[in-house]
């Protein structure tokens, strides 16, 4: 594969193909979608965290005057748990069958217990009302510490751990070297313990869908997803229809950040339409968002670092309990997987612990688990930098991973741009600008890198030519942060034809093949592969073409600037032809042309990033305000410069939100008690800067434009970042996010200790 | 209950509409009006996605009763672009990439729009405060405050 080089569209800031859709209002999300005699669902959801559903009786909801359908667990199927792992993807069906609706028990507040559909949404409501469960309350935990003391509530039975029931449900270890030997070489060794609160990707959009089934059983579903043939395969596997009869097309989607990435809504729906034989739309409130879908793990990690006078880290040990919600899963593997990976360590042992609580499942968020364990690391890492009184980036820079070190997680990395961008933090104007007088503020600054593996994976694509000799494209995977801008600079490039003649259209189920998930930092990466694969069959159809029209042979055309041309003089003399000639003739000279390409993608890299914050507390007030941002990143190739920085920016402004404000916090009774978005606290604009990027460019040269994912990678470093600048303003570290004001006035008040023992 | 008839006026144009008298402004706009273009994020005045204009106040529309529309003059983002020509704002927005994920946009677009014909001169800081009100998930809202300080900037230069 050939590196494009001078591009005439690739690295452009173009105009994405569906702006105009969502600059006036015309874009249809999941919730603007209507169907002629559609009726509503709503889900009655369990008060308690924890308790076993004895019965439940839903014949008063049934009487209800405009009442259409009720269902509960009984109508999902069911996989059972002594039957092994039946696995979609990364999710096991057997929580997931348990995690639409309620099984046995209850394992959270606001777990779905049954569902009602209804002729307006306020008869739903009243409906859900009316149907009687009898509870029995268990004890519940939700804190990590909690949830592994052995006297605690077990959620799962079934689980044993160490041979007894645990709610500890998995754990995983990466291994490297001898790590007992490497801390008796460290002169300097810190260890410390950090504690994160879960909290919730907070799209925009709350989860929404309407549903169709017809007597015959062939369903169509419109939804919000970062997937829709995760859509179609969970609501099959849950409804028992089978895929080939779903068709799920993809709505426009209103933010995700992994938390799409299961269905909560859609078997629920599509069970409600089937039973009452009418369309059935499910819109998600706010609360419902916050209470029982996914957000990220809670979590508990310690962290132990050792190090030689000189500057380079002999050993390190992390352990990080992740809370997995109700159902295994945490995302230890990137916590455990990718904390350690910016760095060459000799000896290094790295695990992971997976562990059940009673809180909603959780989902993925952003390079899941990674951000929570660089928290751990990336802060020791300041600490023993500190004690071995070095700059933090020139500490990094002798211990950075590069071209054939071999990462913890397994791999011996290939050409990768780690190094890069801790250079381009140092040499950035951000670091070497004074901090400046905080005006009786105290200012700091903290550094801080992060990594993730990112991911190839199922894509297709249909690239077909219109009679008028332009483009449509057809991709399976929602556009979520503007990949469809990518794609038409890239097929616009190979093409060498105006990116406004490429529209770009993502495709449902039934009309393009599978496609894997929006997420992972996988999109363009994998898109742009078959989309490229694609078009240069395309192309060779073209110059095909050309060459029967002129009479010479197919090798004596290359294609140029969007027309047949020869290749010499020699191969004859020809006026070119252009991509609209050859449209006009197909009809006479082949027939149509069209190129689909399916392929399970290969080659992604690891992508890292080097993060600088500056911040400004309140002493009197305990607020912490970061007033300046930079974040480097090795993006492989920018195909659109602008949402490239786009995704850096975001990433940053989600994760300063975790490390300053967000969390849950629980009441007594072991609910959300902040489920809405005036008291779950996200940065609004006026608590933001603006966030510089720079964008380092080491092309992945197993992809054909050179790409590497950009999505995850800038949310993992922020909070230690953050973490690390409080540090240096106040001569204060903080070991539990958030770094809330009244935390910051309670760690104001605490005498100051140690920097390093 | 009845249903309460309600004249008003959307986007210059008269407009009539039957509701509920609990409806919100937003549920008869995404309802019987099906104008999608105003988001529901939260309901609660908290996101700022419904956001329009009752007589030029900029407000959720989400805390606004349907029925206080009668006689008013409401804008929404159906109503920003002339025609097929797009207003200075929405051209910036997609020029500078200050969406991504776009169920922010008509709330942002609408509310500072409200913000230029207030103040065609706003600070950075005033365009943050302004904007506080509309939560966007995906941009850090860096590229949105740029969007809309390089359109008062061309406005004021037009
Ligand atoms: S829906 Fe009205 S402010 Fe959020
Ligand atoms: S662009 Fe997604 S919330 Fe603003």
């Amino acid at each position: 594969m050939n590196l494009v080089t001078n591009n005439k569209w690739i690295g452009q800031r173009t105009i994405r193909p569906d702006g105009m859709d969502k600059v006036t209002g015309r874009a249809q999300f999941a919730a603007d979608t209507t169907m002629p005699g559609m009726i509503w669902g709503k889900v009655l959801r369990s008060p308690h965290p924890h308790a076993r559903i004895r019965s439940i009786d839903t014949s008063k909801a049934e009487k209800l005057p405009g009442v259409k359908a009720v269902v509960t667990s009984k109508d999902i199927v069911d996989f059972p748990i002594e039957k092994g792992a039946v696995m979609l993807g990364i999710q096991d069906m057997r929580w997931m069958c348990r995690n639409v609706m309620a099984r046995d028990k209850a394992l959270f507040p606001g777990h779905p217990i049954a569902a009602v559909a209804a002729t307006t949404e306020a008869i739903a409501a009243e409906a859900c009302a009316l149907i009687e469960v009898d509870y029995e309350v268990l004890p519940w935990s939700i804190k990590i510490d909690d949830a592994i003391k052995p006297d605690a509530p077990i959620l799962h039975e079934f689980n044993k751990f160490d041979g007894k029931p645990s709610n500890i449900v998995g754990r995983l270890e990466h291994k490297k070297g001898d790590i007992e030997q490497g801390f008796k070489q460290a002169d300097t060794v810190i260890e410390r313990t950090f504690t994160t609160r879960p909290v919730h990707q907070g799209y925009i959009e709350p989860h929404a869908c309407l549903i169709s089934v017809a007597p015959d059983g062939k369903t169509t579903i419109w939804s919000s997803s970062q997937g829709q043939f995760m859509v179609r395969a969970m609501t099959a596997y849950l409804t028992g229809i089978p895929q080939s009869d779903i068709r799920a097309i993809p709505a426009e989607i209103g933010g995700g950040f992994g938390g799409k990435t299961i269905v909560y809504l859609e078997p629920l729906a599509t069970l409600l339409a089937k039973k009452s034989g009418r369309p059935v739309k499910m819109v998600m409130t706010r609360e419902e968002v916050m209470r029982a879908t996914g957000p990220t793990s809670g979590s508990k990690s310690t962290v132990k670092i050792g190090a030689t006078k000189d500057g380079k880290i002999v050993a390190a040990h992390g352990t990080f309990y992740l809370q997995a919600g109700a159902f295994p899963g945490s995302p230890i593997r990137g916590a455990a997987g990718c904390s350690f990976t910016p760095y060459d360590i000799p000896n290094l042992l790295s695990e992971g612990f997976d562990v059940c609580s009673n809180r909603s499942k959780v989902a993925a968020y952003r390079a899941p688990g990674a951000p929570i364990g660089a928290y751990a690391v990336e802060c020791v890492l300041d600490e023993v930098a500190e004690a071995l009184k070095m700059d933090p980036l020139d500490f990094r820079l002798k211990n950075a991973a590069k071209e054939g070190t071999k990462a913890a997680h397994g791999p011996v990395f290939p050409r990768i741009g780690y190094i890069e961008t801790v250079e381009a933090a140092k040499a950035s104007p951000h670091y070497a600008a004074p901090l400046g007088d905080g005006n009786g503020k105290l200012r700091g600054r903290g550094v801080a890198s992060g990594f993730w593996f990112n991911a190839g994976g199922e894509s297709s694509a249909q690239v077909n030519i219109t009679e008028d000799g332009n483009v449509v494209v057809t991709t399976g995977h929602p556009d979520i942060g503007g990949s469809r801008a990518g794609i038409a600079n890239i097929c616009a490039e190979l093409l060498g034809i105006d990116y406004r003649r490429v529209s770009v259209i993502i495709g449902d189920t039934q009309t393009v093949g599978f496609s894997n998930l929006t997420g992972g930092s996988r999109v363009l990466f994998a898109s742009s592969m078959v989309v490229t694969q694609s078009t240069e069959k395309i192309i060779q159809t073209l110059r095909e073409r050309a060459a029967k029209i002129w009479e010479i042979d197919p090798e004596a055309v290359k294609w140029e600037n969007g027309a047949a041309h020869p290749v010499s003089p020699n191969a004859g003399q020809f006026e070119p032809l252009t991509l609209e000639e050859l449209a006009e003739k197909a009809p006479a000279m082949g027939g149509p042309i069209g190129a689909g390409v399916q392929l399970n993608t290969q080659g992604a890299d690891g992508g890292f990033g080097t993060h600088i914050c500056d911040v400004e507390v309140d002493v009197d007030l305990g607020i912490a305000r970061v007033i300046r941002y930079t974040a480097v990143q090795d993006v492989g190739r920018a195909i659109h410069p602008g949402y490239v920085e786009g995704q850096l920016q975001g990433g940053v402004a989600q994760g300063i939100g975790w490390a300053l404000n967000e969390e849950y916090i629980y009441t007594k009774e072991g609910k959300v008690d902040n489920p809405g978005f005036l008291d779950y606290r996200m940065p609004v604009c006026s608590d933001l800067p603006m966030i510089d990027c720079i964008m380092v460019e080491i092309p992945n040269p197993k992809h054909p434009q050179g790409v590497k994912g950009v999505g995850e990678v800038p949310l993992v470093p922020v909070m230690a970042a953050v973490a690390n600048a409080i540090y240096n303003a106040l001569g204060k570290r903080f070991y539990a996010l958030p770094m809330s004001p009244p935390k910051v006035l309670e760690k104001l008040d605490e005498p100051v200790q140690q920097a390093a023992e | 209950m009845a249903k309460v008839h309600v004249t008003t006026s959307i986007n210059g144009e008269p407009m009539e509409f039957l509701c509920e008298p609990s409806d919100t402004m937003l549920d008869a706009l995404r309802g019987p009006l099906a104008l999608t273009g105003s988001k529901e994020g939260c309901a609660s005045g908290d996101c700022g996605a419904c956001s329009i204009t009752i007589d030029d106040r900029l407000v959720c529309s989400c805390l606004m009763l349907a029925v206080e529309s009668e006689g008013h003059e409401i804008r929404t983002i159906e109503g920003l672009a002339q025609g097929d020509r797009l207003h200075p704002l929405q051209q910036k927005f997609l020029e500078m990439a200050a969406l991504q994920c776009g169920i922010c946009t008509s709330g942002m677009l609408v509310a500072s729009d409200a913000l230029l014909k207030k103040n065609p001169d706003p600070t950075e800081e005033e365009v943050r405060f302004w904007l506080a009100g509309n939560l966007c998930r995906c941009t850090g809202y860096d590229k949105i405050v740029r969007a809309v300080m390089e359109t008062a900037a061309e406005m004021r230069a037009q």
